[in-house]
């Protein structure tokens, strides 16, 4: 699965098992309000920047995955700051960057694959309100696969378009998007009931 | 290619999924990820660019309806999750759930469940004037919702901050809810059978697109 954001590797993280590395994150997460000084904010986010060279990530990486959240990151500390000092935009923003930045690693780290499969075996529980977990995996396999299709479905709206001379419209663009998608979902609905899936 | 298959069986709670619904909610789950590779445009007078994905929530619920369409969403989020960059500027991963817009991700499910309650509510023919507020009922108030609380909790911010600073969207999602209904009203249009028809007072005023 080349599409995904996981970038290979063989350090201690990358041979982790998926299910404990999404466990830290859970217990992280859920334990960051914990933190309300500056030098523990600060031991996090070393300790976060650690676990990247751990896993043998470029820094250059490290900052790319804390980039979309720049101009959001500056107006919370900005308005942090004004609402009550230095100390309490730094804690904000600190733990709020180091969560980012440590789930962020667990994606990097992590196969897309062990993630899907991980994330079956958590919905096992549920089987008690009705859910199936094979067709849950089912599903995703389906939706992943569903995903370069309806895009090229698109692409193929857009060259219709454009030989037709018409300009990027929103709605011109949706609406034959989405009924290509959905007669698509008709062939697939049908090829999966052939093969017994209503059974 | 038949369309035999009724869409709207008669609905209860614990009704198993057809293979037609997975593969609808398979296949929007991909619409969703081809809205976020759009680039954003910013229309004449607007300051925040639009991207197309969060037109996709309200797309799932006035299209599929309520359970497919927040099940939809739910999947999708799920490949996110696994790592797969799919949102709006080949975002992806489990960072998105932790960052301050986390509420608006997680509402995508709610939104397009509520969209689809009162689509559904109405039935067919789909019409914009029953449309455009169910897109803004879901699509906006239940997702800011859901966002202005995200940003409480993960930003820290107070109630009044966190909804002034969802307000810079608000012209953006208003256009994208209006348009989403009527690229449903040309979606069912074009394709019926999707909604249940509404017994003898079925309107045909803007039935044709």
């Amino acid at each position: 699965m080349s599409l995904g954001l996981y970038r290979p590797g063989r350090s201690l993280l990358h041979r982790a098992p998926a299910w404990s590395k999404l466990l830290l994150l859970l217990a992280a997460g859920a334990s960051s309000f914990l933190l309300d000084r500056p030098w523990q904010v600060a031991s996090a986010l070393a300790a976060v920047v650690l676990g990247y060279a751990v896993a043998g990530v470029p820094p250059g990486v490290m900052l790319r995955q804390a980039r979309p959240l720049v101009w959001i990151l500056a107006a919370v500390a900005f308005f942090h700051v004004l609402a009550s000092g230095w100390e309490r935009a730094f804690v904000v923003v600190g733990v709020l960057l180091a969560l980012v930045l440590l789930a962020a690693l667990v994606t990097l780290t992590t196969r897309t694959a062990d993630l899907l499969d991980v994330l079956v075996a958590w919905m096992r529980p549920l089987r008690v309100v009705g859910v199936d977990p094979e067709r849950v995996g089912l599903l995703l396999a389906l939706a992943i696969r569903s995903v370069p299709v309806v895009v090229g479905l698109g692409q193929e709206v857009r060259d219709a378009q454009r030989a037709r001379g018409l300009g990027a419209s929103p709605r011109a663009y949706a609406v034959p998007l989405v009924i290509r998608s959905l007669r698509h979902a008709d062939e697939l609905g049908e090829a999966l009931a052939a093969r017994g899936v209503d059974d | 290619m038949n369309r035999a298959t009724p869409a709207t069986a008669p609905r209860t709670a614990s009704r198993r999924l057809t293979s037609r619904d997975l593969a609808l909610v398979a296949v929007f789950a991909g619409i969703m990820a081809a809205l976020g590779a759009i680039p954003a445009f910013t229309p004449a007078g607007l300051t925040v660019p639009i991207t197309a994905q969060s037109m996709g929530a309200m797309l799932a619920g006035a299209v599929i309806g309520a359970r497919r369409g927040a099940l939809s969403m739910l999947v999708f989020l799920a490949l996110v999750a696994v790592g797969l960059p799919l949102l709006a500027g080949g975002r992806g991963g489990l960072a998105v759930f932790e960052g301050p817009s986390v509420g608006f991700i997680v509402g995508f499910p709610v939104a397009a469940l509520v969209v689809g309650l009162l689509t559904e509510l109405r039935g067919a023919p789909y019409t914009l004037e029953w449309g455009i507020p169910a897109t803004v009922v879901g699509g906006i108030v239940v997702l800011y919702t859901f966002g202005v609380a995200g940003m409480m909790w993960r930003a820290d911010l107070a109630f009044d901050a966190a909804w002034k600073a969802a307000l810079a969207f608000l012209p953006g999602d208003l256009v994208k809810a209006v348009v989403a209904a009527f690229v449903a009203r040309g979606v069912h249009a074009g394709y019926p059978g999707l909604l249940r028809v509404r017994g003898a007072r079925a309107e045909r005023q803007s039935a044709a697109v």
